[in-house]
């Protein structure tokens, strides 16, 4: 090939970025019509052909798909003015591809990501379960502000993730991009962590009242489950996981901002 | 022909830090004499210290002979701290007696549990008595085995071992015991023919889980560590050596599948699927090792399920 493969991609990324900003290709608000994934499929169809490395079409691929949703959900609040039913507008397109970051923990299993399996998949795990057992199923606090709030969180976080990644990969990372993703999660992380405790406590009395998820005995299983608990339960771990989670967020911060060499315990 | 006593000088480094924590002149032959020399801490008794050749390297052993190791006859060992140890007798001791007790105060429906109508009260189900039974005696057998039977090949495991498997053992037995004896407990689908069954499978695979060790027992002498292969004997019960390595673990397999079928209680099921998982990864290990140590070792064993796994 004569030309640069590197830069071509680079360019054509910030091609697409621009491209998605034209909100004339929305016909809808719904996001999932068909010209809008055609153009992402495209890109995506130019990325595998030419560039042979999946992990850059992933990322790119899950960028272009948040990308879209935060147009999407920019879109609803400026032509209604208001929070409520967004959540049910783009539920479906939620739910479909914070499902498809399952495969994240594939790659981490592979080894084409060097990420541990077990991180990697315990924040997927929590995503999903946040989408599908707390936000779709219960549909009273679906217009919730704590609901909109962890939204807009994850669609931050994930674009300048995923932008890092892609920029990353291309070996052309603006200084901003790298100085967003290790700075944003600072203010971000917890504003996400006070948006999903906070839509889970709204739940918890719809929960109680409906005995949804719950198993009573007696039952020829022998076992009960009640689903308040459990939700309680996931509450309170919280408190472990998260300061856990953002401490090493801070030493990898610290790490590659700084060029601070860290000595990591022995285990 | 001879003896002449020959004389090792022995420096030992920390295996991280690298500094000389001593240096010892006219040692003798035995690896073992130096680690029951004074240490500079006293905490650090002789079960707690890795002596290798190589920093990342396997520790050596207690019956090391200094002359058989590939050192001149200045050597240098690597010291590691293993962390606060605990003899395996007391994590087994410990961890059996816990669900034996546990079980039995759900059974004998002690206050605060369930409701206070049915404080020591009776459950109405035969199965329930039987079940009580069986868990009661499983764990009995395996805390006298521990007494009795079992030969350990390494004396101490960490200290935070004990705390975990505790927590395993404890929380499961008390999760199981909850439900089989609580007042709205429903018994088998199947009934009489279900609670037979399950049984006869459960003793069965007692008496052949006990046999094994019996087995592996006579298999090493009293105060040796030695290892060899085990055989099927005329105990008709080990003959399931022939086709599994570790026939233990496929027994006790067995009969925490006939409790789960004797209870008809989604715990128990959850347990041994756990149980299961856990003795799958040993028994690989174990395999693993045995077919490295061994040249001659019977192609047609699996690990823990005959032919499959």
């Amino acid at each position: 090939m004569s030309f640069n493969l590197e830069v071509t991609g680079f360019r054509l990324n910030l091609f697409f970025f621009f491209f998605l900003l034209n909100p004339d290709i929305f016909v809808t608000v719904n996001v999932l019509k068909f010209p809008t994934d055609f153009f992402i499929w495209s890109f995506f169809i130019v990325d595998f052909t030419f560039f042979f490395k999946f992990v850059l079409f992933y990322s790119v691929y899950v960028l272009c798909r948040w990308l879209v949703l935060a147009m999407a959900m920019l879109r609803f609040y400026i032509k209604k003015g208001t929070h409520k039913g967004l959540y049910r507008s783009i539920a479906r397109t939620l739910k479909f591809f914070q499902t498809f970051a399952l495969v994240e923990v594939g790659h981490c299993a592979i080894g084409i990501v060097r990420t541990s399996v077990i991180v990697t998949g315990v924040q997927v795990c929590s995503r999903i379960f946040m989408v599908w057992l707390v936000a779709s199923s219960i549909r009273q606090i679906q217009n919730e502000e704590s609901v909109i709030l962890f939204l807009v969180v994850w669609t931050v976080t994930e674009i300048t993730r995923y932008s890092y990644y892609t920029f990353k990969l291309l070996n052309h990372l603006p200084y901003f991009v790298k100085w967003a993703r290790y700075n944003f999660f600072i203010v971000l992380y917890p504003l996400g962590v006070i948006g999903e405790l906070l839509s889970i406590y709204a739940a918890l009395p719809f929960v109680r009242r409906s005995g949804m998820y719950s198993m009573r005995l007696p039952n020829k299983y022998n076992v009960s489950f009640d689903y308040y608990y459990c939700l309680i339960i996931v509450m309170l771990s919280y408190i472990p996981l998260f300061p856990q989670l953002y401490f090493h967020m801070l030493r990898q911060r610290r790490r590659v901002l700084h060029g601070e060499v860290i000595v990591e315990k022995d285990d | 022909m001879s003896t002449a006593v020959v004389f090792f000088e022995v420096e030992i480094l920390d295996a991280k830090t690298k500094e000389k924590l001593c240096f010892l002149d006219k040692v003798r032959n035995k690896l073992q004499r130096i680690l029951y020399l004074p240490v500079p801490d006293p905490q650090w008794y002789p079960a707690r210290q890795s002596i290798r050749l190589d920093p990342k390297g396997k520790s050596l052993k207690d019956e090391d002979v200094l002359q058989h190791l590939p050192v001149g006859t200045t050597a240098t060992f690597y010291f590691r701290d293993l962390g606060a140890q605990i003899s395996w007798v007391t994590v087994f001791l410990t961890e059996y007696t816990g669900p034996l007790v546990i079980y039995l105060l759900f059974y004998f429906r002690v206050p605060f549990i369930y409701a206070p109508k049915y404080d020591f009260t009776t459950s109405k189900h035969w199965v329930v008595h039987l079940a009580c039974m069986c868990h009661s005696f499983h764990y009995m057998k395996r805390l006298l085995e521990t007494l009795f039977v079992h030969r350990f090949s390494h004396g101490t495991m960490p200290l935070r071992n004990i705390f975990k498997n505790c927590t395993y053992y404890w929380g499961f037995a008390a999760w199981m015991a909850y439900y089989i004896n609580h007042p709205l407990y429903t018994p088998p689908i199947y009934g009489e023919q279900q609670i037979r069954l399950a049984l006869i499978l459960f003793l069965f695979c007692q008496i052949g889980n006990f046999s094994i060790h019996i087995a592996l027992r006579n298999l090493r002498p009293p105060g040796s560590k030695t290892r060899k292969i085990p055989y099927p004997t005329k105990n008709p019960f080990t003959w399931i050596f022939l086709l599994v390595s570790c026939p233990n673990y496929t027994y006790e397999l067995g009969s925490w599948l006939g409790f789960t079928l004797m209870t008809q209680c989604l715990p128990v099921a959850f347990f041994t699927l756990v149980g299961f998982i856990q003795m799958t990864v040993w028994a690989k290990g174990k395999h693993r090792s045995y077919l490295k140590e061994f040249r001659d070792y019977p192609p047609l064993r699996s690990p823990i399920i005959p032919f499959i796994l």
